[in-house]
């Protein structure tokens, strides 16, 4: 590995050295290191681009690290990763796509993962995206991520976004049951010419079922934002989702957040909000000795934290 | 010293330009207590934000330990040591305790350390550190957040803006304390804006401020009995003991 790459993933996955337990780097479409471990097994696709991941039931505090990393310019590619995670398992899957585009071509990956979560299983999926490079080539980053939950599961989606991704479309579709949790955050910033758009549905279908979305984001520049999250209540659920926005400069931005109920026991909220940076907040923190600037960077890092 | 001579405030309303502050002069000593009181409306918050340069107000001069102040910006003159807490402080959504307090020192704090400054304004401690300073503080928790803030600066000139306000017996009489012993043990001088006798008993000296004039200045035990005694419209404090 060059130093180009070891930086995407460090940002991407916080690898520094090869990771301890299961993992697959996944470098311009081709396997740049793979490890099964006794209860989690990876194996390659036949029939399209990507790797089936297999948690044996009952696998506890185990990792699977798949980054991502693109460094020839106009390399392009859709990959499918099926994640297939045993009852009473309880792992951190820590996933990630960094683009180095130093070319004049459009970089793209577009990846679909699809979680089939066993009775009582519990996941924390961590998803990193960054760009970067001195290249005039676009860098693309289109997941489309599939939740399907058995009763009694529990998944935690943490989505980041804070550099160098030209354009975004994020697609996100959850399938809970009975007694399941879904606890989704997303932080996103936006800055140049950028563009994202987030869609977002997650179904509780099953009685007792829980559904947290939080999205923060930062618009800056000339950048643009979407957020259409969707909350169907088809039983005894409760579901809450919260969109947050700081806008700046001259961007953008369009919070849609939707609750359905199709159930008398459903209990739904959404909260959405876009304002920018409060006048007393920026010189709240002056007082203490911040230039305008560093006031608005701790305002923002904290937000997006 | 903190020294101010000729200091006007205006604002544009809609009937045409307003007096907030009318050629306030004042000299305030390094290392005293000051309580700054009066009526409300009367410019108390609006004097201590010309002071910090939160709002644009003009002066024939304003110095600090001799330097002159009238151009220089809030980052400026927090830079030379003048610090102000709130009246109403904002909340930030993410931003930690710890971050806050962390900005105000200028460096990371411990927890250690971050748990003395929230004890000196009697907010029990661990439960704090790793709060959001969003909507689910309370007003009276924000507000002692805010006054930890200063604490946590340690500035020359602390302005504290009505720190009473919000805040619980036990807590207030922490705070009580807390300024008496930093008046005590420290260089600093303490500018307070507060209605409350236990805050002004403690002081040096009292300014009563009404009208966006100084109405009447000099030592507490002076000042005091006649405040006390006086009627100055609009006051409900003043007004009560009579
Ligand atoms: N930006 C402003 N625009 C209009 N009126 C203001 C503005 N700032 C302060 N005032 C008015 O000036 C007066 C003094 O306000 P303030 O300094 O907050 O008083 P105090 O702190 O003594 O209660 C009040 O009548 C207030 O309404
Ligand atoms: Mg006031």
């Amino acid at each position: 590995m060059n130093d180009i790459e070891k930086n995407l993933l460090a940002q991407v996955a916080d690898l520094h050295e090869i990771p301890i337990g299961a993992y697959n780097i996944r470098r311009d479409g081709e396997a740049a290191g793979r490890n099964s471990t006794a209860n989690i097994e990876i194996t390659s696709k036949t029939d399209k681009p990507g790797i089936d991941i297999r948690i044996k039931p009952g696998t506890k505090n185990e990792s699977v690290h798949i980054p991502v990393i693109i460094t020839q310019s106009g390399y392009g590619e859709t990959v499918y990763n099926d994640f297939f995670v045993g009852a009473g398992s309880d792992v951190l899957i820590v996933a990630g796509c960094g683009i180095h585009n130093s070319g004049c071509d459009t970089s793209q990956h577009d990846g679909i993962h699809a979680f089939y979560l066993e009775e009582g299983a519990r996941v924390r999926y961590v998803e990193k995206h960054y760009g970067e490079g001195e290249g005039t080539g676009e860098r693309i980053m289109n997941p489309t991520t599939l939740i399907y939950m058995q009763k009694n599961s529990y998944i935690e989606l943490e989505t980041v976004q804070i550099r160098g991704v030209d354009s975004t479309l994020r697609q996100t579709y959850v399938e809970a049951a009975e007694g399941c949790e879904v606890v989704i955050t997303e932080r996103l910033m936006t800055h140049g010419k950028q563009i994202a758009d987030s869609e977002m549905e997650v179904d509780l279908n099953g009685d007792d079922s829980r559904a947290r979305i939080t999205s923060r984001s930062v618009a800056q520049d000339e950048s643009v934002q979407v957020f259409r999250p969707r909350v169907v209540g088809n039983a005894k659920c409760f579901g809450h989702v919260q969109c947050d926005t700081i806008i700046m400069g001259k961007a953008k931005v369009s919070s849609v957040p939707e609750i359905a109920a199709n159930n008398v026991e459903a209990q739904l909220v959404h909260e959405a909000a876009i304002g920018r940076i409060a006048g007393d907040q920026l010189l709240k923190l002056m007082t203490l000795g911040l230039s305008k600037e560093e006031a608005e960077e701790r305002i923002i890092s904290g937000f997006l934290k | 010293m903190l020294s101010i001579r000729g200091l006007n405030y205006e604002v544009e309303t809609e009937h045409g330009p307003l007096g907030i502050l009318k050629n306030i002069d004042l000299d305030i000593e390094t290392g005293r207590f000051v309580v700054i009181t009066g009526p409300n409306g009367g410019g108390k918050t609006s004097l201590a934000k010309a002071i910090m340069g939160l709002v644009p107000a003009t002066a024939e001069s304003m110095t600090y330990n001799g330097t002159d102040i009238t151009g220089l910006d809030v980052t400026e003159r927090a830079k030379l040591g003048i610090s102000y807490g709130f009246q109403q402080p904002p909340r930030f959504k993410g931003m930690l305790v710890t971050d806050l307090l962390s900005i105000a020192a200028g460096r990371e704090l411990t927890d250690g350390e971050c748990c003395a400054y929230l004890t000196q304004v009697g907010l029990c401690t661990s439960d704090y550190q790793g709060r959001e300073i969003d909507a689910g503080l309370s007003g009276g928790e924000l507000k002692r957040i805010e006054i930890a803030s200063l604490l946590a600066r340690n500035a020359s000139l602390m302005i504290f803006d009505e720190p009473e306000a919000g805040i619980d017996l036990w807590s207030f009489a922490r705070l009580t304390e807390t300024f008496r012993e930093l008046h005590e043990n420290s260089e600093a001088t303490l500018i307070i804006i507060s209605h409350q006798e236990r805050i002004i008993r403690l002081s040096d000296e009292i300014i009563l401020i009404s009208g966006g004039e100084v109405s009447m200045s000099g030592p507490t035990e002076e000042i005091f009995p006649k405040i006390m005694n006086a009627t100055v419209p609009g006051c409900a404090f003043l007004e009560d003991r009579k």
